[in-house]
């Protein structure tokens, strides 16, 4: 096998997996590090540096670190990051006068962002210290796009929301909100030197099916209804509801109408429970507020008496897989299933629509009608007209959002330098020895035990009495120790020093996962069954060194390493030493550029 | 050493043997000696030879003496019964466990000052008592406890760490146990588990007085240039007669070698000691031709490893004394004594 090369900051940021799956590569276990020494603000501008909204997404993140996360592959459950993100934002302090300032002078480049959603808004926190002048419309009266106008307060509260976009219009965009664009080309007129769009993907779907039309007053789009709860313009909604659809929109449309006077409110999903596509946390806190989730059910027809709802028809379906392992929903043949009700929401999906941009400006659209858009500088096949968030490539997330507009912001300032957009900065990589003495380091080594802790609920009578309480209490700062400590801070890394080695196995026997092994050379595939312990997670990587006096290599399987260090402290030699990799993302900036 | 227990998660994969128990279940608590000890790696191979043999822990007696070798017991086999005894008596004290309960497995560790200075008789009288027993020897050269002065096992002109050249002839504890009548005897090296797991798995199979020499580097003492006991040397000068593989009455045969290329050795309770040839001619069922060969090799200083006499139909103290199959701590009153008819027949026959 060839020796791996650790000098590629890839190398080391794989092994972070939940930096790595992380889409703005947050530098989570050094947050959570700073987390546990009680230095909170410092763990919040870790954070508000790689991803923005910490308070926002510390409560409502998808949190693809989690499934990512190695404590998951050692015991039960992943950290969780996502909560613990959140005590960085509840217990930070004031931290303004950390946060950079409007810029003093102006680059001469302006930047319009059409949308202010959190993709927008991150283009703009990027730009705008560095002397831009960026527009922002926006067609409702305030910014914040999904974050303010989907999401239930009782799961994110409207200061949160506040604090945070207001963090970044503190940077002075210029700010046209109940603007609503109806064409690009007006927009591109205006001469910008480059337009990003961050507009999300606005439409609901809906059904179409015998009886929705006639009896439409009490049936809802999800998102619109949602919308207008948020405004306000909604307050309450009939005793019995049902919410169609499996995912996180249907969720919240159920948990929205448990508090506005749904008393007998169910979820009806046509797929399984185990593919729906809302999160488990999300279904766990539905079905913990007595909403019941019933699965394998298409809508049929509306019943209505001469407009009046009475009642959904479902068929019963059961999946069947075809030789290619497809999966189709066949009737059962039983008979329908008839649920009555007094409101419906449809929750069954979300879709793009760009009915405002012109087709004549250079910008390509394909089949689905969805703009051609470069994956990694977001550019349009139009370069000076970028796309972000879910505008580009479908509905994701908050955090995917942030992401695309970090990376918008890179390409939008290496175009206004007349650099190469395809050519992207390298992150910043630092690896630093945590030796203290003999047996310290300065992280704690020592493997906390503890699972997973749940985080404090208000109570739920309590809970469903408001559409604005926050239902999740969030952890109390000893919480939030222990599940700190549950981190295996796997950004302390393992390097190991070939010409120190003297093949003393102390590592070797000392290691509680079995990870390092010294063995004579093979292929990858067979080595890796050959190993102390069988290296059977392909997606985890072989640390491999040559140049051993006995011609073996040394062979660690990065897989479970607890990072305990052990294998440092046990080496004779300083062979194996514990050393820390800070990976930082290369935002906007002189430092973006060749 | 390190001030941290070793943590309790383990490889999700790490398989189980035949009594449900997975290699991490035969640890000890965490060693504190020095980073980088050959002993530790050595307390490695037995967990890991005890493992393999699915040995019911609680069945095996470990004891030692004094030294850093000696204080290997508590890093291996936590769940085991453990008895450290005073400088160089370990043989004794085994011997005695062994008469009063022949049921358990008998382990002994020593070092070379524990076994070649202080305890040189105790070792040389229960090698030729037969005790059925795993006597290892952890030889590191030097007493390391201590602080490193020559022990009796140093080679003669070996240098000390600060370069003193030690005069004095070495003691051949491999040679003293074939001449006093070892049925089982290896020598191995704790940089090299492959050859060291399955040698101490044959001698925990054997059924008489197994004993292994295991070069043993010790980092802090005994590791430079012109010591004949640090990894370097050993790893120069490593003569294996052969390569074995221990294969227990239940266990698949898996290793496969060419015909003529190996010899089966089968042990009395069925297991069988596959030995793949290295040396050409190599026997090691010839006691006289074995003592000869290593004189030879010694002289050369190579330092010839693997199993190097083996004796498949060994007699044990037991068997010597015809005492009865029952483990004498288990006899009670009635068994053991004879009653009033039987004594005073006893008696009459003296008269
Ligand atoms: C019910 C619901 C719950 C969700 N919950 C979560 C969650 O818990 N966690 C999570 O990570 N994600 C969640 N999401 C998804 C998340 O909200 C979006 O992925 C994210 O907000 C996308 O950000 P964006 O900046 O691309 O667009 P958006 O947030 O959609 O913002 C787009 C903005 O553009 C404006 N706009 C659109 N067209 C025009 C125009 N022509 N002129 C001017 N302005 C315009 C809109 O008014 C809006 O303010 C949820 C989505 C829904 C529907
Ligand atoms: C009766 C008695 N004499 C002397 C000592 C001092 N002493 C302790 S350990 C040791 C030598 C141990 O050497 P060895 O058996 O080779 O063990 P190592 O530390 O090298 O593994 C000596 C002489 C003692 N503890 N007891
Ligand atoms: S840090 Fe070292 S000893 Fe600990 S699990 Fe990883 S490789 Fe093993
Ligand atoms: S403990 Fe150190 S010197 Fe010994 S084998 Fe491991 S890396 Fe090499
Ligand atoms: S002094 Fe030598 S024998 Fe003792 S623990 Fe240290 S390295 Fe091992
Ligand atoms: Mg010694």
């Amino acid at each position: 096998m060839k020796p791996t090369d650790i000098s590629v900051p890839d190398y080391f940021h794989k092994v972070v997996d939940c930096q790595w799956a992380c889409p703005a590569h947050t530098p989570v276990p050094e947050y959570i590090r700073l987390i546990a020494a009680r230095r909170f603000g410092d763990a919040y501008m870790i954070n508000w540096k790689s991803n923005v909204f910490p308070g926002v997404l510390g409560r409502t993140c998808d949190r693809p670190c989690e499934p990512a996360c190695r404590r998951g592959r050692v015991e039960k459950e992943p950290v969780a990051i996502c909560r613990l993100k959140r005590v960085a934002a509840d217990y930070k302090g004031d931290i303004r006068d950390r946060l950079p300032q409007p810029a003093p002078q102006k680059n001469g480049k302006r930047v319009a962002l059409i949308g202010a959603g959190p993709a927008s808004l991150t283009v703009a926190r990027d730009l705008l210290p560095l002397g831009y002048h960026v527009t922002i419309y926006e067609q409702d009266p305030f910014a914040g796009g999904m974050i303010r106008t989907q999401i239930p307060k009782f799961r994110l509260p409207e200061e949160v929301i506040d604090e945070e976009v207001g963090y970044i219009l503190g940077l002075e965009p210029e700010l046209r909100l109940g603007k609503k664009i109806d064409s690009l080309k007006s927009v591109l007129d205006e001469g910008y030197d480059a337009v990003f769009v961050g507009c999300g993907a606005p439409r609901g779907r809906d059904l179409d099916i015998p009886g929705r039309k006639a009896a439409a007053a009490h049936i809802h789009v999800g998102i619109d209804w949602l919308s207008s709860v948020s405004f306000g313009h909604v307050t309450s909604i009939g005793k019995r509801v049902i919410v169609l659809g499996g995912g996180n929109t249907a969720m919240d449309c159920c948990r929205s109408a448990r508090r506005l006077g749904g008393e007998s409110v169910q979820v009806v999903v046509r797929s399984g429970f185990e593919e729906m596509k809302a999160s488990p946390w999300e279904k766990e806190d539905a079905m913990h507020e007595g909403i019941p989730i019933h699965n394998f059910l298409v809508p049929k027809s509306v019943q209505h008496d001469g407009g009046k709802l009475k009642a959904m028809v479902f068929e019963k379906v059961k999946p069947e897989y075809d030789a290619k392992g497809r999966r189709n929903l066949v009737p059962t043949g039983e008979p329908d299933v008839v649920l009555e009700c007094d409101d419906v929401l449809v929750a069954v999906g979300q879709e793009n629509a760009f009915p405002w941009i012109e087709r004549d400006l250079g910008i390509a659209f394909d089949k689905w009608d969805m703009p051609v858009v470069d994956p990694v500088t977001l550019q349009s096949s139009r370069p000076d007209v970028l796309f972000g968030g879910d505008a580009a490539f479908g509905p994701k997330n908050i955090i995917w959002a942030v992401a695309h507009g970090h990376d918008a912001a890179v390409s939008i300032d290496k175009l206004c330098n007349g650099e190469d957009t395809r050519l992207r900065p390298a992150p910043d990589f630092s690896l630093i020895s945590q030796k203290m003495g003999i047996h310290e380091w300065s992280y704690d080594n020592q493997i906390s035990n503890d699972l997973r802790f749940k985080v404090p609920l208000r109570d739920t009578k309590e809970a469903l009495s408001s559409i604005k309480l926050e239902v999740e209490l969030g952890f109390d700062d000893k919480l939030a120790y222990e599940e700190a400590e549950r981190c295996l801070n796997c950004d302390v890394q393992t390097v190991f020093t070939t010409n120190l080695c003297i093949e003393c196995d102390a590592c070797v026997d000392i290691c509680p996962m079995d990870c390092i092994t010294f063995t004579p050379d093979g292929e990858e595939a067979e080595l890796r069954e050959r190993l102390m312990a069988p290296a059977k997670n392909l997606t985890q990587d072989l640390y491999v060194a040559d140049g051993l006096k006995t011609g073996r290599l040394m062979v660690k399987d990065e897989d479970v390493c607890l990072h305990c260090g052990l294998c440092a402290e046990r080496c004779p030699t300083g062979a194996w030493d514990m050393r820390k990799s800070l990976i930082e993302m290369t935002h906007a900036g002189p430092q973006c550029r060749a | 050493m390190t001030y941290l227990a070793k943590p309790k998660f383990r490889h999700p994969e790490l398989p189980r043997n035949a009594l449900g128990f997975t290699r991490r279940d035969y640890e000890g608590s965490v060693s504190t000696l020095c980073a980088g000890c050959g002993h530790d790696s050595i307390s490695a191979a037995i967990i890991q030879a005890c493992y393999e043999l699915a040995l019911p822990p609680h069945r095996i007696a470990k004891l030692s003496g004094i030294g850093c070798s000696s204080k290997t017991p508590t890093y291996f086999l936590g769940s085991s019964h453990g008895f450290n005894s005073v400088h160089g008596r370990m043989p004794s004290v085994l011997t005695g466990a062994n008469m009063a309960n022949r049921d358990l497995i008998y382990l002994g560790v020593s070092g070379d000052g524990d076994s070649a200075s202080i305890g040189l008789g105790q070792f040389a009288h229960a090698i030729r008592r037969a005790v059925n027993m795993t006597y290892i020897v952890e030889n590191n050269g030097v007493y390391g406890l201590t602080k490193g002065q020559f022990s009796a096992t140093s080679d003669k002109g070996s240098k000390s760490k600060k370069g003193v050249v030690n005069s004095d002839e070495p003691i051949d504890m491999i040679g003293m146990a074939l001449q006093l009548g070892a049925t089982y005897v290896g020598r191995s090296f704790s940089g090299d588990k492959a050859q060291l797991v399955p040698l101490i798995k044959g001698a925990l199979l054997h059924p008489g007085a197994a004993f292994i020499d295991c070069v043993s580097p010790c980092v802090a003492f005994n590791n430079h240039e012109g010591s004949t006991k640090s990894f370097d040397y050993v790893r120069a000068h490593n003569e294996a007669v052969n390569f074995l593989d221990v294969i227990t009455p239940r266990a698949e045969i898996t290793t496969d070698y060419a015909p003529g290329e190996m010899v089966d050795v089968r042990q009395h309770d069925g297991s069988i000691i596959r030995l793949k040839k290295v040396a050409e001619d190599y026997d090691p069922t010839d006691r006289i031709k074995v003592m000869n060969f290593l004189q030879e090799q010694q002289a050369k200083g190579e330092v010839v490893t693997g199993l190097l006499f083996v004796d498949p139909e060994p007699q044990d103290l037991h068997g010597a004394l015809a005492t009865v199959t029952a483990p004498l701590n288990e006899l009670g009153d009635g068994d053991l004594c004879p009653g009033a008819a039987e004594i005073d027949k006893i008696n009459a026959g003296l008269r």
